[in-house]
């Protein structure tokens, strides 16, 4: 027992003296390391053919090449020549032929060529993973790659199965899954015949600004500087991006200098961390959209004035100066701005009057709906405003909150009287939008098109079906625009959806980080401009 | 020979009870592992989350959905289901991620040392401090010390983790600087030295890097201590409860009236008498912060065994679930037969 005393308080003391031995002071992040705080649990694999989170894209945006891509100093100018230097559209406008740039290498020294180009396509249309649609759209399939995708000498040749607009191509090719892969260092660890998917879902061979160096799940991403890259060795040697889940602790760790960057502060750790030295807060809009959207099954629904009513019952100031500020902010139409053909008009707001004689000109005295809501505070608080407004005009609007599976379930079996949710595009071009919210070619129950939302809907979409498929092929860029201008016109006031909000991300950084841009609403971020 | 031969029967008689006692634990041990495996299994299938839409995404099609709820099984009887599971688990493979398609037991071998690293800092500062803070509550009851006990286990109790490991952050942090941040090390000090047993303590004291383990330490320190506290809080409060019972019996009194010193009455009498109660609580203890404190691990964003489950969990990941829930079991297991193995060194009744 004495010796066990003994070491007890030996045991005791040591650790006394150990925690009281002086400050463990933290150094500030070295100049040429860029250090970001973020929520990066979401990343799943690192393959470009298969990654679709966010997360999982701001790596491969650095990591990867495109064909074409965005200029991060300037996104609004659309793609631009990466990989490839230059293209020309055949004269029946289904076939592209692109020049690949000379003297861009890989991260282990190959060169970038064309016949790495058609490999990367052939592989993300073969392994057919989650986001394969955005390329199989264009009618690529595992068995015609081998005539749609050619690389011949230093070009390479995409034929599409109808002849989309060349914009509406290229933006897609701008996508995560356009990314350039290192054909020979892929194939090396190839494992029964996936392709080199299982090896290039936490490794990467790419021709980036930045090479992979570790994904640790649900702890860092660790990327170093490609000294090769064509535009010159970006400033930032190392990018570390650590996973911190709380806002208090992203914040802390910012104030104190561990950081140089927090991405997921909430707005009262926004709030606080405004006012702190040597730290500045960041606006951007990105693509994500909040919006409600009513059943057309439902008989009270389908009435045009009905859908307006409901429409001129939300208030969208009241929650965008309350509880959503500074998060979203108020958008209307279903192509988030920056987005090609996006529009500013936003002509509702809250007027219970004029929605009481649009509901009593439809016949309706009152009425009682369900709202399906994810398990989300912001909806949920959304739908509680809905609630409240809703009830001014004689509407009782009964809140079902659930997990994703409970009400995305009713949702795409087009069960639910109302949905209130969220989309984010798939890719930057405006047909991943419209070609959701107003495209619907067979609004039968048995087409079972539950990617859509207008078949969500039950919506026929009143001739913008047919309106949406020819803007997709429309190859005069301004003429596109306006096409999606007027289809957005349209759909503002008779389609049953009302889009609230476009999302705002506010990023905390140290006050010498400069050049960061997180891609806006059509990409993912960009390190190699980034200067401290 | 007759004498010889009944004089090895007897030698080897002990041994029977003892095999029979092996066996009776190894059964008890599969039993509880099959219920604690078919219960979780049985959980996961019918929580209302989607493991399919985890993978293919809500936009997906319904033949892209079809075909992957068909690849994972989902289509066979729950049973049927079970029994593929059980005969993987026997063969010590938890299967695949379903979201990141990495082995479940790499990912385990990765966040388990993080928790137990801390766990076992934790539960130590709970024992060093708690068990004298209880005993010499009880022997001075009612006094100022004893007070002091009751406000500190009172605190342990009531105040949210949550709050106490945000504000221990900001003051030894944010603003006196004294400790690390959230994290297990400082970025300059990652993976400087090599990775054997995932435990950065133990691994930057093998290879004698002693600034990784300082700075190890600075980080450890603070959810250690907050973690500590909580089973402090416990600790001492059965050690007051466990030393008054023991303080009152004859047998103290007995000694006390033979002139026995009072550090004898207590510590080689009373406190000799409780060390078993004492290993039941520790154990417990232990294993509470070994399956993982989830929120001093959020905060602290310390890659452990809890926030890997909780994140399973809520990506709707359940073989990561499964065979984070079965190590979990495991751990309450083993921590039971230590704690039967020491009650027949301490206690000579249970020999």
């Amino acid at each position: 027992m004495n010796a066990f005393n003994r070491l007890m308080t030996g045991a005791a003391l040591g650790l006394a003296l150990a925690v009281t031995s002086g400050p463990m002071g933290s150094a500030e992040t070295p100049a040429n390391m860029l250090v970001i705080a973020n929520r990066i649990d979401d990343i799943t694999t690192l393959d470009p053919a298969e990654s679709f989170e966010f997360a999982g894209s701001d790596v491969s945006r650095n990591v990867y090449q495109k064909l074409v891509n965005f200029d991060p100093m300037d996104l609004d100018a659309g793609y631009q020549p990466e990989v490839a230097e230059s293209w020309t559209v055949s004269d029946d406008g289904k076939t592209i032929t692109f020049t690949i740039r000379d003297g861009l290498t890989f991260h282990s020294g190959n060169p970038v060529t064309a016949a790495d180009v058609e490999f990367s396509l052939r592989r993300a249309v073969i392994l057919n993973k989650t986001p394969s649609f955005i390329l199989t759209q264009f009618g690529f399939t595992a068995d015609n790659v081998e005539q749609t995708i050619v690389a011949d000498g230093n070009t390479v040749t995409i034929t599409t199965d109808q002849p989309y607009a060349t914009s509406f191509v290229l933006n897609c090719l701008t996508a995560t899954i356009g990314g350039i892969v290192d054909m020979k260092t892929v194939m090396a660890n190839e494992a029964d015949g996936d392709m080199g998917n299982t090896w290039l879902k936490t490794n990467s061979a790419g021709s980036g600004a930045y090479k992979l160096v570790s994904w640790k799940p649900n702890e860092s991403v660790t990327l170093q500087s490609n000294p090769d890259f064509y535009l010159g060795a970006p400033a930032m040697e190392r990018v570390i991006v650590r996973h911190v889940q709380e806002s208090a602790s992203q914040r802390l760790l910012l104030e104190r200098g561990d950081i140089d960057m927090a991405r997921n502060l909430n707005p009262e750790d926004i709030a606080g961390a405004r006012g702190a030295d040597g730290v500045v807060i960041t606006d951007e809009l990105r693509g994500r959209l909040m919006y409600v959207s009513m059943n057309q099954k439902h008989p009270e629904l389908s009435k045009p004035e009905v859908r307006q009513a409901l429409k001129y019952l939300i208030d969208y100031e009241g929650m965008q100066n309350s509880f959503l500020n500074g998060q979203y902010v108020i958008h209307q139409n279903f192509l988030p701005r920056t987005f090609l053909g996006a529009v500013d008009e936003n002509p509702f707001s809250l007027n219970v009057e004029k929605a009481k004689e649009l509901l009593a000109a439809a016949g309706v005295e009152s009425m009682e709906l369900e709202v399906g809501v994810r398990e989300a505070q912001e909806r949920i608080e959304i739908a509680q405003t809905l609630q409240n407004t809703f009830a001014q005009a004689g509407i009782t609007l009964n809140i079902t909150v659930g997990t994703a599976k409970q009400i995305l379930a009713r949702y795409r079996a087009r069960e639910l009287d109302v949905y209130l949710g969220a989309w984010g595009p798939d890719y930057p071009d405006p047909h991943t939008n419209a070609g959701t919210f107003a495209y619907n070619p067979d609004n039968s129950d048995a087409a079972q098109a539950t990617g859509l939302l207008a078949w969500r809907n039950s919506w026929d979409t009143g001739g913008l079906t047919e309106k949406t498929a020819a803007a997709v092929v429309e190859n005069d860029r301004d003429k596109r625009s306006q096409m999606y201008a007027e289809i957005q016109a349209t759909f503002r006031e008779t389609a049953p959806f009302a889009v609230m909000f476009q999302k705002i991300e506010q990023t905390a950084q140290r006050d010498n980080v400069a050049n960061v841009n997180l891609g806006g609403a059509t990409t993912a971020v960009s390190y190699w401009p980034i200067t401290k | 020979m007759a004498v010889t031969d009944t004089t090895e029967g007897r030698r080897r008689a002990p041994l029977v009870p003892w095999i029979k006692g092996a066996l009776l634990t190894l059964g008890s041990v599969a039993v509880t592992m099959l219920g604690l495996l078919f219960v979780t299994f049985i959980i996961g299938r019918v929580m209302p989350i989607d493991p399919v839409l985890a993978i293919v995404g809500e936009r997906a099609s319904q033949s892209t959905y079809d075909a992957v709820y068909q690849q994972l099984g989902l289509d066979k009887p729950l049973l049927v289901q079970f029994l593929y599971y059980l005969w993987d688990v026997v063969r010590g493979d938890f299967g695949m991620s379903l979201l990141n398609a990495r082995p479940v037991s790499e990912d385990i071998a990765r966040v388990f040392p993080a928790t137990l690293e801390l766990a076992t800092l934790g539960v130590f500062i709970g024992i060093v401090l708690g068990v004298p803070l209880g005993v010499i509550a009880a022997v001075r009851r009612g006094s100022w010390i004893d007070q002091i006990a009751r406000v500190v286990a009172l605190v342990g109790y009531s105040m949210p983790i949550f709050w106490l490991g945000l504000m221990g952050l900001l003051v030894f942090y944010g603003i006196l600087g004294w400790v690390g941040g959230p994290g297990r090390l400082d970025i300059f000090y990652q993976d400087i030295v090599p990775s054997r047993t995932g435990m950065i303590l133990v691994d930057s004291a093998i290879a004698g890097d002693w600034s990784v383990f300082r700075n190890a330490f600075s980080h450890i320190v603070l959810p250690a201590a907050l973690l500590g506290y909580y089973s402090l809080a416990y600790i001492s409060r059965m050690t007051r409860s466990f030393m008054l019972e023991q303080l009152s019996a004859e047998y103290v009194t007995t000694a006390r009236v033979k002139g026995m010193s009072e550090r004898a009455v207590i510590w080689r009498h009373a406190f000799r008498n409780i060390r078993v109660q004492l290993i039941t609580v520790i154990a417990l203890s232990y294993a509470n912060l070994l399956e993982g404190s989830v929120l001093t691990e959020i905060i602290f964003s310390w890659p452990g065994i809890g926030s890997y489950i909780t994140t399973a969990l809520l990506s709707a990941d359940m073989n990561a679930v499964l065979g984070g829930t079965v190590v979990v079991g495991l751990i309450f297991i083993c921590l039971n037969i230590l704690s039967d193995l020491l009650y027949r060194v301490f206690d000579p009744r249970s020999k």
